[in-house]
């Protein structure tokens, strides 16, 4: 019985911890307010926009390409970055410590704020369709 | 006796010339995480133990970037940095810059100017252009396929 019980627990756990990017996309639009409805073309526009904050990482795409399907590259050091579109890199928005940790370095360095959540949950929305 | 003793100091002569010419150390996976994301994670012997130092206590103005880590991850890396230090002081100023220092440009003479500026290098930070196994912390020659050349061959 015991056993089972921490099996069942663990499960649960295990659940708590895995996350998905529609999961992701629920949890900030939820944070920016009732009614918010995560948009993919509104993604779109934040990933692209010129921010004139670094001169080098001008805007998400920058980095990113206008693509999210693509691999990208750092515009400074060249470093190959993985595809952000989780239908072609299945580990993308699965971590929440990471999904935070990249917002919040990135939103400083380009957009030159943290981003909002609903600015997230639009930007997550753009990265499932990838396109 | 005499010969088997050279031999001997030959061999344990080895690892010290390995570590410099392509035997890689492993990289631990947060290394390869939280240093490898942005830019190669370079191996740590390319830098003093101090000159990593006055890196991870610079990591908030890191090359123009706020790449600062949480304490646990940020002791956890630097105490393999230290640990894994090479000998060398490097060309230095306030960052210790690798690709400054008299050891990079020494090894990379033979390179013609014109290859740091192909588009497929973009810097001479980006080590795995070249050095294929870079992201694993391998440097042998035999990984070498510079674009616009082709393989190395010595």
């Amino acid at each position: 019985m015991k056993k089972v019980l921490l099996l069942i627990v663990l499960g649960l756990a295990q659940n708590a911890l895995a996350e998905t990017p529609a999961q992701f996309i629920a949890s900030y639009s939820a944070e920016a307010g009732a009614g918010f409805i995560a948009d993919a073309t509104r993604g779109k526009a934040f990933a692209s926009r010129n921010w004139g904050v670094s001169e080098k990482l001008a805007s998400c795409t920058a980095c990113h390409t206008d693509n999210l399907r693509n691999p990208g590259r750092h515009a400074v050091t060249g470093k190959a970055i993985q595809p952000l579109s989780p239908a072609v890199n299945p580990e993308r928005f699965s971590d929440p410590a990471k999904v935070e940790k990249w917002f919040k370095r990135n939103c400083k360095e380009v957009v030159g704020r943290a981003c909002s959540a609903a600015e997230k949950a639009d930007f997550i929305q753009y990265a499932m369709g990838g396109k | 006796m005499k010969r088997a003793l050279i031999i001997l100091a030959g061999l344990v002569a080895l690892p010290a010339w390995a570590g410099e010419h392509g035997r890689a150390i492993p990289l631990p996976a947060v290394y390869k995480t939280e240093c490898g994301s942005c830019h190669t994670p370079f191996p740590p012997a390319l830098l003093s133990a101090a000159d990593w130092q006055k890196t991870m206590a610079g990591l908030d103005k890191h090359f123009g970037t706020d790449a600062s880590l949480d304490a646990k991850t940020a002791e956890e890396i630097s105490a393999w940095l230290k640990r894994n230090a090479g000998g060398r002081a490097s060309a230095t100023g306030a960052e210790p810059r690798i690709t400054a220092s008299a050891w990079f440009k020494r090894e990379h003479r033979e390179m013609p100017a014109k290859t740091w500026q192909d588009s497929r290098v973009k810097s001479a930070a980006n080590c795995a252009a070249c050095h294929k196994g870079a992201d694993q912390g391998r440097y042998g020659e035999r990984e070498i396929d510079v674009p616009g050349m082709g393989r190395w061959e010595d």
